[in-house]
């Protein structure tokens, strides 16, 4: 039995935004029966450009239907631009987590996203001559460099996770093996070691990591800290108590709360002090 | 929440009465049934009876009976030991359909320098008994062939199939995991080189098997060691679990009839019911020559994980060919060698009865499966309310 997380199962057993929109702005039909997963995605905008309604019809396990429902919830609100950002890690995480051998469906709602803003564009996907690599699943060389780039992947039985490619037959898997050969030797694709994270799990690790080992210290000083923002690497946070008047607070935080972050949370952050 | 429990082709429970009889041998007659002492001694006797009762339940000689850990290892040892009698041979003819240690174990000897030819079946998962001997050489080692399929139910023809083996003078086994217990074997009429069993399809406990071996076969060991098992089969009896398996093979020759009636018959009523009320259900595998305990179903349209999981939210237990559940990105081998179109393939549910199974287990089976398979089309893009119905074989 899967190992699903209790969100995936709330967003299988209750779906969110289950249907198809009447004139839609965006609409999307991604996967195919025969591949054992498929999904209708429409989404409709207000006024303002924001998206107010999003709805999804899916063939697919439970993990699929899971996905689809996240990603439908995620995106309202959001401007067309701000939903074209949305990567099959975000949905992934919004459902902390997918086994994975269930990541493809994580990149099927990100490519019925994707596709759908195409079409409010203008600018339907071309079915351009595009190598095709696993017969199987139909699977194009493009979607493969994409999958290996965006997650990082490094084996050929991850890209089957993400993307089916290689999942059938199996004769594409040298092929598939010079591809993510051929990601990885461009330059900026070294692998890290950390996993990308959002911004929401970002956010949940530093709050973590504050509480457990960062805030015993400082109160024991009478001071504390408190997250302000997070934007990329730079993590804001404010001081109070004893540590808002203290000379040394500035060296606390780049030589402890920032070292204690960056080896719990992620290596590259930046701690920085604001007044809020 | 007491499961009800419909899964019986993957495992079954421990009948009390096996249970009972195996509880003394882990921890007061823990002997050793090689040892010279009586206190080992005693342990031997029931072994002995063990091998009895098995092999009345085969209609088989206690001597023909070799115990094994599982079916799994069953089967390896019947094909290697085949293969090692008859170095000269290098052809092994089995089925598409076959279980995974079957399939597994050929698709690497087919990498060893090994020819295989897996014979397909028909669209109800029948095989083709002409082909089947045209398909035998005088290459050929060993012909290995399910007598029932885990997934399907389906009954091949192994009286016949065994019987155009010897007439080519090849040797003949089958994986009989799933039959034993569930229809009548007579290994006394029918001529049958090896056969492999799985105690836990027949509620004994799991990691039990045996390879049922005919007196004057050919035969070449796997598990190398001890004396035990005439030499054939290396390592210390698993003393507990093969007293279990004698009782329980013993109660499966009871049982029988009952498996033949009364199992069927819910079975029946379970898979006509679904049928009528469910409309794009399709049952998969000749419904003639079927298990009494197995219905698989087919529910166009949907996906069979997410089946398997609302049914768990209420307790209920099946499993499915979908690519889904399957660990692979594709559905089942056997629907897919059957030509089940995908529609079907991905939505189909196996049910698996036992003697345990009650009426109002199926009651409840059939109340609660509507409205999920309900559900689950109204979330799939690819159904339309009042979508043809398919056609019913």
């Amino acid at each position: 039995m899967w190992d699903y997380t209790d969100k995936v199962k709330d967003h299988f057993l209750n779906p969110r935004n289950v249907g198809e929109i009447e004139n839609p702005d965006g609409v999307a039909e991604v996967g195919s029966i025969a591949c054992g997963d498929a999904l209708k995605f429409t989404f409709k905008l207000d006024e303002n450009g924001k998206i107010l309604e999003a709805r999804f019809k899916t063939f697919g396990c439970a993990s699929a239907i899971a996905s689809a429902s996240a990603m439908t919830e995620m995106i309202k609100g959001m401007t067309v631009e701000e939903a074209a950002k949305v990567t099959n890690q975000d949905i992934a995480n919004y459902l902390g987590g997918l086994p994975d051998e269930k990541m493809h469906c994580s990149v099927l709602g990100r490519e019925a996203l994707e596709k759908a803003i195409s079409f409010y564009k203008g600018s339907p996907v071309q079915a351009e001559e595009e190598k095709i690599v696993c017969e199987c699943f139909g699977v194009t060389q493009k979607e493969i460099e994409r999958a290996v780039r965006e997650n990082r992947l490094s084996s050929v039985e991850e890209v089957t996770n993400y993307t089916k490619a290689g999942g059938g037959c199996g004769n594409c898997h040298p092929l598939i093996q010079e591809i993510i050969d051929s990601v990885l030797a461009q330059p900026g694709a070294t692998l890290p070691v950390i996993p990308k994270l959002s911004n929401i799990k970002k956010i949940k690790m530093i709050e973590e990591t504050l509480e457990r080992e960062i805030r015993p210290a400082l109160k024991h000083d009478g001071g504390d800290i408190e997250l302000v923002d997070v934007v990329g690497n730079r993590v804001m946070v404010a001081t109070r108590g004893a540590c808002s008047s203290c000379q040394a607070a500035n060296l606390t935080l780049k030589n402890f709360v920032e070292v204690k972050l960056r080896e719990q949370v992620w290596p590259d952050l930046v701690v920085e002090e604001v007044s809020a | 929440m007491k499961p009800v429990y419909m899964d019986n082709n993957a495992t079954t429970s421990v009948a009390p009465e096996v249970l009972e009889a195996m509880l003394p041998y882990f921890h007061e007659l823990y002997g050793n049934p090689s040892s010279m002492h009586s206190f080992g001694g005693q342990v031997m006797k029931q072994v002995r009876r063990a091998r009895d009762q098995v092999a009345a339940l085969l209609g088989a000689s206690p001597e023909e009976i070799i115990f094994t850990s599982c079916g799994t290892e069953s089967d390896n040892t019947a094909i290697r030991s085949a293969l090692l009698s008859h170095p000269d041979k290098r052809h092994i003819v089995t089925s598409r359909v076959e279980h995974p240690a079957i399939r597994a174990l050929c698709a690497h000897l087919a990498t060893q320098g090994y020819r295989v030819t897996e014979l397909p079946v028909d669209a109800e998962g029948k095989l083709d008994l002409d082909q089947y001997r045209r398909a035998l050489t005088s290459d050929t080692a060993i012909v290995s062939l399910m007598w029932a399929n885990n997934e399907t139910g389906v009954i091949f023809p192994i009286e016949k199939a065994a019987e155009m083996a010897r007439e080519r003078n090849i040797l003949f086994h089958t994986d009989a995991v799933q039959a034993v217990g569930k229809i009548p074997i007579d290994l006394a009429k029918i001529r049958i080189d090896m056969l492999s069993l799985s105690g836990h399809k027949l509620h004994a406990p799991k990691g039990i098997g045996v390879l049922y071996l005919r007196k004057g076969a050919k035969y070449s060991p796997f598990m190398m060691g001890g004396h035990q098992e005439r030499g054939r089969r290396g390592g210390t009896e698993a003393t507990p679990s093969i007293i279990g398996l004698g009782v329980a093979a013993e109660l499966a020759q009871k049982k029988m009839e009952v498996e033949n009636t009364v199992v069927k018959g819910l079975r029946d009523r379970l898979e006509n019911t679904i049928l009528a009320t469910i409309p794009n259900t399709k049952v998969n595998g000749d419904r003639l020559h079927r298990l009494p305990n197995t219905s698989n179903i087919s529910f166009e349209f949907v996906e069979g994980e997410g089946i398997l999981l609302m049914m768990d939210e209420f307790g209920i237990c099946a499993s499915s060919g979908s690519a889904c559940t399957s660990g692979s990105l594709q559905p089942s081998h056997v629907l897919r060698a059957m030509g089940i179109p995908f529609t079907m393939a991905h939505g189909s549910i196996r049910f698996s009865l036992s003697i345990y199974n009650t009426e109002e287990e199926i009651d409840f089976v059939i109340e609660k499966l509507p409205p999920i398979i309900d559900t689950l089309r109204s979330m799939s893009p690819y159904w339309k309310t009042g979508a043809k119905v398919c056609e019913e074989a």
